[in-house]
């Protein structure tokens, strides 16, 4: 049954289609939106821009700053607080016992600590400042130990001051102190301002010596500026300021050949290139003269 | 005619920049349908290492990025006869194939049917100064052409060498280098109305876009639509559009006459609208669902709804046959035909020595056109379609869409026109520096 007011066909119509041509203004954004460029910035540039500026928001804030290294800091701590960065033990090799404990001592670190908080530079620093220490490694090793290898100096040298005696490595660098002479009577004797800054030198010139060697009491520093070699029975043997293990060799030669130094001479003079000079003992002076026929006048002056 | 000359080598310095930007729109201003291709040039010979593939007339060097076709609007026998509807459409459909191609285009070279184009064939000749022909002397003497009286308000739009003769030898495509006494020319001058011309660079300016190029669509149709020996031989293109049917004849690969018809399938249409007593959008989809224009005994039995909705049942339920639709569609379609057969005839087709006949656009898709223009036109004709271009859609590659592709072709692969050579010395100002060059060549 229809009803008797039949709708019209005109008002079930769909009203007319909208005209699709867009307005000036939709095509020129549509147009401007197509733009190389405007699209660039809108793909790249404008993120950027907006991520920037929210980060920067958010850090102008001094409370969100604060709590973001607060953040960062308590990490880090855990972080370096774990069981496998922690050193508990710290093993010194290469080093005598008294040394060992000298070194554990400069070391002072209160064990067990992060093997970050550890400053391993300074660390070594600390112990190659004693004297007896001439390099340290330090390294950190699995299991938590800081290995600490020593390698010490070896003295070469007594070298007598007036404060007493000091042990010197052939560097001429203090390696400790000594009590007596008579501890270690296997190292030669070095004496005299500036002994220990020329000590090469003195190594070689105790190289050099040969069959004097154990005529030698010790090399004393004169002037620090050159040497003079002590004998037993008071010799002394005066060297040039340069070249003296030359000098000395000469020395030697003339030892050889002639007998010099088993003579009763107080002091042999090879300060000039040219000659050395002998300085006789008063009696073997006398008997020279005597030889010679001089008659010399005996007084006090 | 310089004023011609140097807005024409504007618009070609335009295209020029657009290929260099890339991309470039295809604007095919028609009756029933504005379509708007976007190309992209992707460079020379992207396709020469696969095989089989050569240049193509330069069809290989630009695929079609974005495509859109909308129901024109203002534009009546190929001319707009509504600027700001026009304007609406040209927007439509730009701006579709802009969304499409997702890029932005600036240039667009258009090509529009009406405006009733004109054919004149110049001819100009010339006593070669030196024996050999210069770049300049095929200028001196395409200006030596004496051009006709082209009327009030008209202007040029092709203007195409298509022959050049060298003393006796003729058929020369280009005479530079060659030797010779006397070089002679034929050229082949398409004049429109300017007014039209006009209305259609103030519609694409009102858009934002910037015209590199404007063609006939006759013309451009017939580049797409006819296979190279067609164009080789001689054949005529028949682009039969919804407001005027374009003709175009080619021998030798130039265009070498063209014109329109004022009748297209808007008329047919009209036809059936007033015949059937029905609105022009009813009329126009029972002419495209069930047009044709052979009557058999099958359609007497075919009823087509024509409907309405006037709310009088006896207006609304009305059938007619297939038969009565074919005979209102008949006598229109014939009536173009001979049109066309008139002018084919008043343009000396009968000579030419192949008379192959290509019917395209989207009046040709009717059922039975082609046995009807046998009838009319003669033996050798046969439906074209355009040629197929890269990255096409499938809605875009039918008759309708000829002049579109052919504009394409146009764009990539421009034939020489006229303002393509540099104006000879002669016809520069009186200061100018080459004009001292030459008396002082002249004099020494």
């Amino acid at each position: 049954m229809q009803p008797l007011t039949a709708q019209r066909a005109t008002l079930r119509r769909t009203p007319p289609r909208r005209d699709p041509a867009p307005s000036k203004w939709a095509y020129r954004l549509q147009r401007w939106m197509l733009t190389p460029y405007v699209r660039l910035f809108l793909r790249t540039g404008l993120p950027t821009i907006v991520l920037l500026g929210g980060i920067g928001v958010w850090f102008s804030n001094e409370p969100n700053r604060l709590a973001l290294v607060a953040q960062l800091t308590h990490l880090r701590a855990e972080f370096e607080a774990r069981p496998e960065f922690r050193v508990s033990l710290a093993r010194i090799e290469g080093a005598s016992p008294e040394l060992s404990e000298a070194v554990r001592a400069r070391l002072a670190l209160p064990l067990p600590m992060s093997s970050f908080d550890i400053d391993l530079d300074a660390a070594r620093e600390r112990i190659e400042a004693l004297d007896a220490v001439l390099r340290a490694d330090l390294r950190v090793r699995s299991g938590g130990v800081l290995q600490v290898m020593i390698t010490e100096r070896e003295p070469v040298a007594i070298w007598r001051t007036e404060a007493g005696l000091t042990l010197l490595d052939d560097s001429g660098h203090r390696v400790a102190g000594l009590l007596s002479r008579a501890d270690r009577p296997d190292l030669p004797l070095v004496a005299g301002e500036g002994a220990d800054r020329a000590m090469p030198e003195a190594l070689a010139l105790f190289d050099a010596a040969g069959p004097l060697l154990p005529r030698i009491r010790g090399l004393v520093r004169i002037g620090d500026r050159r040497w003079d070699v002590v004998l037993d029975r008071d010799q002394r043997v005066l060297l040039p300021e340069k070249n003296p293990v030359q000098a000395l060799e000469r020395l030697l030669a003339l030892d050889h050949a002639q007998d010099v130094m088993t003579r009763d001479v107080l002091t042999v003079d090879l300060r000039s290139d040219h000659r050395p000079t002998l300085r006789l003992t008063p009696n073997a002076l006398a008997e020279l003269r005597r030889a010679q026929g001089i008659e010399t006048v005996e007084n006090e002056l | 005619m310089t004023d011609l000359y140097t807005s024409q080598r504007a618009m070609r310095n335009m295209r020029r920049a657009a290929m260099q930007r890339g991309v470039i729109a295809i604007l095919d201003v028609g009756t029933s349908k504005i379509a708007c291709l976007i190309l992209r040039f992707d460079g020379p010979d992207r396709l020469r290492e696969q095989d089989g593939v050569g240049p193509m007339a330069g069809q290989s060097q630009f695929r079609v990025i974005g495509a859109a076709t909308t129901r024109s609007r203002g534009v009546r026998f190929g001319e707009i006869a509504v600027m700001n509807e026009t304007e609406r459409a040209i927007r439509t459909a730009v701006q579709a194939a802009q969304k499409m191609a997702n890029v932005r285009v600036d240039h667009v070279i258009a090509c529009f049917s009406g405006a009733a184009p004109r054919s004149y064939g110049l001819a100009g000749e010339l006593e070669l100064q030196d024996s050999v022909v210069t770049e300049q002397d095929v200028s001196r003497v395409l200006a030596s052409c004496d051009v006709p009286d082209l009327g009030q308000g008209r202007e040029v739009l092709h203007a195409q060498p298509v022959n050049f003769a060298l003393d006796h030898r003729s058929g020369l495509g280009d005479p530079r280098g060659q030797i010779g006494h006397r070089l002679a020319c034929d050229m082949h001058l398409l004049s429109v109305d300017g007014d039209v011309v006009q209305n259609l660079l103030y519609c694409i300016k009102r858009c934002d876009l910037e015209l590199a190029g404007i063609a006939s669509s006759a013309y451009v149709s017939g580049i797409s639509s006819l296979v190279e020996d067609e164009q080789e031989l001689g054949a005529a293109c028949i682009d039969m559009g919804g407001g005027a049917t374009g003709l175009s004849i080619f021998i030798k690969k130039h265009m070498i006459y063209a014109d329109s018809v004022r009748m297209g399938g808007d008329h047919v249409t009209s036809d059936i609208s007033k015949g059937l007593q029905i609105p022009m959008a009813v009329a126009e989809r029972i002419k495209t669902r069930h047009g044709g224009l052979y009557a058999t005994g099958m359609d007497d039995r075919e009823m087509i709804d024509i409907g309405g909705d006037s709310g009088d049942w006896e207006k609304d339920r009305r059938q007619i046959s297939r038969t009565e639709l074919i005979g209102i569609m008949r006598p229109r379609v014939e009536e173009i035909l001979e049109e066309v057969r008139a002018t084919l005839d008043a343009a000396g087709f009968d000579s030419l020595p192949s008379q192959q006949i290509v019917l395209t656009g989207g009046g040709s898709q009717i059922p039975g056109l082609d046995g009807l223009a046998t009838r009319i036109l003669g033996q050798r004709v046969r439906l074209g379609r355009p040629l197929r271009v890269q990255g096409l859609p499938q809605a875009a590659t039918g008759a309708a869409f000829a002049s579109a592709v052919g504009l394409c072709l146009f764009a990539a692969h421009p034939q020489d026109e006229w303002w393509d050579f540099e104006i000879p010395a002669e016809r520069y100002p009186a200061r100018s520096l080459r004009r001292a060059v030459k008396w002082f060549k002249d004099n020494w």
